[in-house]
């Protein structure tokens, strides 16, 4: 008895003494894209010029999460376009003029800048050549050819602004359309698996991949101009910053934010150097740049990863083996909590932060960043089917005659429970919390979605740079983790399962 | 005929025979579905003496020793233990006061032999030295060498294993001793050795046993008393010679003959009587 209270103590220490404090002074964010990061590192160095230390939350994971990050105030300011504001934030409802934008953002506590100076809205693109041998120019000439491939970004799939709308206003006859993650399309351009998807008018793999962006005949886009949203309390908890972010406004025209992601993307230079340069050549703002080592990076990525993985394991055993011992000791009650923790691990990992960001700002936790709750509680959910379901049928795998010879000497439940259920099911408990951990080791890597970091970052910049290397500074981590976490779980069976269990006849 | 199988008890007022027995079943019934395992049945069993509940497999037999022990819930009627009506608040003090051997012995394979039968006065927080004495005396009732305790049940013969299931069993010394085929999983050899043993063990302990078997030799080999079952009803209760002489129904002398061939095998005298 002693030893399981001495070993829940320690698991609740491992899992809940922090190694982190939540970073102090003006907190940046961007999305997951090249540009949105570029300008949030020039924010960052805007804020640091004004003498404030700050934090940029870099490719946290769409529109939604950065808004409501903003909204709980665990982002202060991030590069925001206005079709996005129209159309996704407020709902195309809301009139799209300036004005009644600023009043309805303003209700909910967030300022709008002014324009930076470029307008980067969506666009159709095809391979240049492609859409010579077709003929097509203009959107409507896509209505002729029903057979082309359509692959989109999985956020211009279901945006308001998006494909749906898109269709309905020209009347496309496509069937075959793909929702894919962005950073791939032009890849699958490039090899013929699509013929058209969307693009970005400041995407500097335009010219790279030699694509033909679709004149917009019908003027379906609006208009993206960038601009800042701000919350209001900023301007009273940094009042010297506020200057300083808005040296941006109408600081940034569309040939250069093409030549600044031009510069990252295709010359491979870091989004805080290509900022660092604009801020000296155009404002006159000197940056300091840390240099990163690779050994620095992979510690410090697997330092936060590990912070991820223990604080959504630990809980997630200590809850699920409880759930697992009612589950199989009561029928009713069982088929309900199966059911439960079987419909949590369909929910799309994104989907879940989203649902999820709300209530940790309800609760007063940061839902973004570094040790955020989001990604740790939406990690620790995943984790229970495995080990709920182990508890479960490990239990009930038992043999009924261990079960009534352990009745008959007359001990009571509880105690046979501890000292016969549970260690006759350990091997199936420590199995299910074994694949648990694998899972979660790999999961972990969604915490970059929201800013946590880990080793899922440079797989999301790699993948967004279209650079290997740096999708292998985070992949190969994660899978030699992984193994490690299997092996040592491997070496636990010597601790947790009974030795009556590990040896065989005639030893 | 011994003394002990005269038909006196039958005839008690119902009141007293339900108070001096060791065990009372009173109109106890048990279904599981549409399956009648046991008809409502008044049965007893009196303290010091060895019975066998003896018939096919179906008969209900296991069913009645677990129902004894409260392991299945009766149907209908009471089951008193010493007097006391077995219910959810005495069971467990009622389980204790009850020794329990199955088939294969239900050893716990994360536990060594030691620990399998200490495993109840560790929950009563015997004392260590107490525990020691008390396995100690118990290997050698039943002729276990002290080290083959440290060993788990993995690693011990068929025989073995149920000797350390007595042991087990006997651990609080309890009143009654319920056996469900404790013999049935070994080979023959083991088997002769271990009923001898046995019979010897329950000699000196001078307990009520309840053997369940299907075997009319062990049957003729443990018991003062039979009870012959069939369908979930008890058909005649009695000595061997008894059955064989009297029989309550021709299915009597019908399953007494199917296995008669190897009765000439065993003892046939007498087991002495208890101390009823």
């Amino acid at each position: 008895m002693t030893r399981w209270i001495a070993t829940i103590v320690v698991l609740l220490l491992l899992a809940f003494v922090p190694l982190s404090c939540r970073p102090q002074g003006l907190k940046v964010g961007s999305k997951k894209f090249t540009e949105s990061v570029i300008l949030g590192e020039m924010l960052k160095s805007l804020a640091e010029d004004a003498g404030t230390p700050t934090t940029h939350y870099r490719e946290l994971g769409g529109t939604k999460l950065v808004f409501q990050a903003l909204l709980n105030g665990d982002v202060d300011v991030y590069p925001e376009y206005t079709g996005t504001i129209a159309e996704e934030i407020l709902g195309s409802d809301a009139a799209a003029s300036p004005g009644a934008m600023e009043a309805a953002l303003g209700e909910r506590g967030v300022l709008l800048s002014r324009p930076l100076g470029f307008n980067n809205t969506y666009a159709l693109a095809m391979l240049a050549t492609r859409a010579d041998e077709l003929g097509i120019e203009r959107i409507s000439d896509l209505a002729r050819h029903p057979d082309l491939v359509f692959g989109f970004g999985n956020e211009f799939m279901d945006r308001q602004d998006g494909w749906p709308n898109l269709q309905q206003r020209y009347q496309l006859p496509q069937r075959e359309v793909r929702g894919l993650d962005h950073d791939l399309a032009y890849r699958q351009l490039n090899l013929g698996s699509i013929d058209v998807t969307d693009a970005y008018t400041t995407d500097a793999k335009i010219s790279a991949y030699e694509l033909r962006l679709l004149e917009d005949d019908l003027n379906y886009f609006p208009r993206y101009d960038a601009l800042l949203l701000i919350r209001q309390d900023l301007a009273s908890r940094f009042p010297q910053v506020m200057s300083s972010l808005l040296r941006l406004e109408g600081a940034v025209s569309e040939a250069e934010m093409m030549a600044a992601n031009s510069r990252v993307e295709l010359d491979q230079i870091s989004e805080t150097q290509v900022a660092a340069e604009f801020l000296r050549a155009k404002l006159g703002v000197t940056a300091t740049i840390e240099k990163d080592s690779l050994l620095r990076r992979v510690t410090e990525r697997t330092i936060e990863h590990l912070d991820l993985v223990r604080k959504s394991l630990i809980p997630a055993i200590l809850l699920a083996i409880p759930l697992g011992i009612v589950a199989a000791k009561s029928a009713r009650s069982g088929q309900f909590i199966l059911a439960v923790v079987g419909v949590v691990q369909t929910i799309p990992s994104l989907a879940l932060l989203v649902i999820l960001m709300p209530v940790m700002a309800a609760l007063g936790l940061a839902s973004v960043g570094l040790g955020s709750s989001t990604a740790v509680t939406a990690l620790m959910l995943y984790s229970l089917l495995p080990i709920v379901r182990n508890t479960f049928s490990g239990l009930r795998s038992v043999a009924g005659e261990y079960y009534e010879t352990a009745a008959a000497l007359g001990l009571p439940a509880g105690y046979r429970l501890a000292n016969i259920e549970l260690p006759l099911a350990s091997r199936s408990i420590l199995s299910g919390i074994k694949t648990a951990a694998v899972i979660n080791v790999g999961f972990a890597t969604l915490g970059a979605l929201i800013g946590a970091g880990g080793y899922g970052q440079p797989i999301i910049t790699g993948i967004r740079l279209n650079d290997t290397g740096t999708i292998l500074e985070g992949a190969i981590p994660a899978a030699l983790l992984a193994l490690a976490v299997q092996g040592g779980f491997e070496l636990s069976e010597r601790v947790f399962v009974p030795r009556g269990l590990r040896i065989r006849r005639g030893d | 005929m011994p003394a002990w199988a005269s038909d006196d008890d039958h005839r008690l007022p119902a009141e007293s025979w339900i108070f001096m027995a060791i065990i009372a079943l009173e109109n106890v019934s048990k279904k599981y579905g549409q399956v009648t395992a046991l008809a409502p049945l008044d049965l007893t069993f009196d303290a010091g003496r060895i019975y066998v509940l003896l018939g096919t497999s179906g008969c209900g037999k296991s069913t009645l020793l677990k129902l004894m022990l409260g392991l299945v819930s009766a149907d209908s009627g009471t089951v008193r233990i010493a007097g006391e009506v077995l219910c959810p608040a005495n069971m467990l003090e009622l389980r204790r006061r009850i020794g329990y051997v199955i088939q294969h012995a239900g050893l716990f394979p994360h536990l060594t032999a030691s620990q399998n039968v200490s495993l109840v006065a560790r929950q009563l927080k015997w004392a260590g030295p107490r525990i020691e004495e008390r396995l100690c005396e118990l290997a050698e009732l039943v002729q276990l060498p002290r080290a083959e305790l440290e060993r788990f049940s993995s690693q011990l013969s068929g025989g073995q294993q149920q000797r350390v299931g007595l042991m087990r069993a006997l651990m609080l010394d309890p009143d009654v001793l319920l056996m469900d085929e404790p013999l049935g999983a070994l080979d023959p050899i083991i088997r002769a050795d271990l009923q001898a043993d046995l019979r010897s063990i329950f000699r000196r302990l001078n307990k009520t046993v309840v053997i369940v078997t299907h075997d009319v030799h062990e049957a003729a080999f443990f018991a003062d008393e039979i009870l012959l079952l069939r369908a979930g009803q008890l058909v005649q209760r009695g000595s061997l010679s008894e059955l064989l002489k009297n029989p309550a129904d021709p299915f009597v002398t019908e399953f007494i003959n199917a296995q008669r061939h190897t009765l000439g095998d065993g003892p046939d005298d007498a087991p002495a009587g208890g101390a009823a």
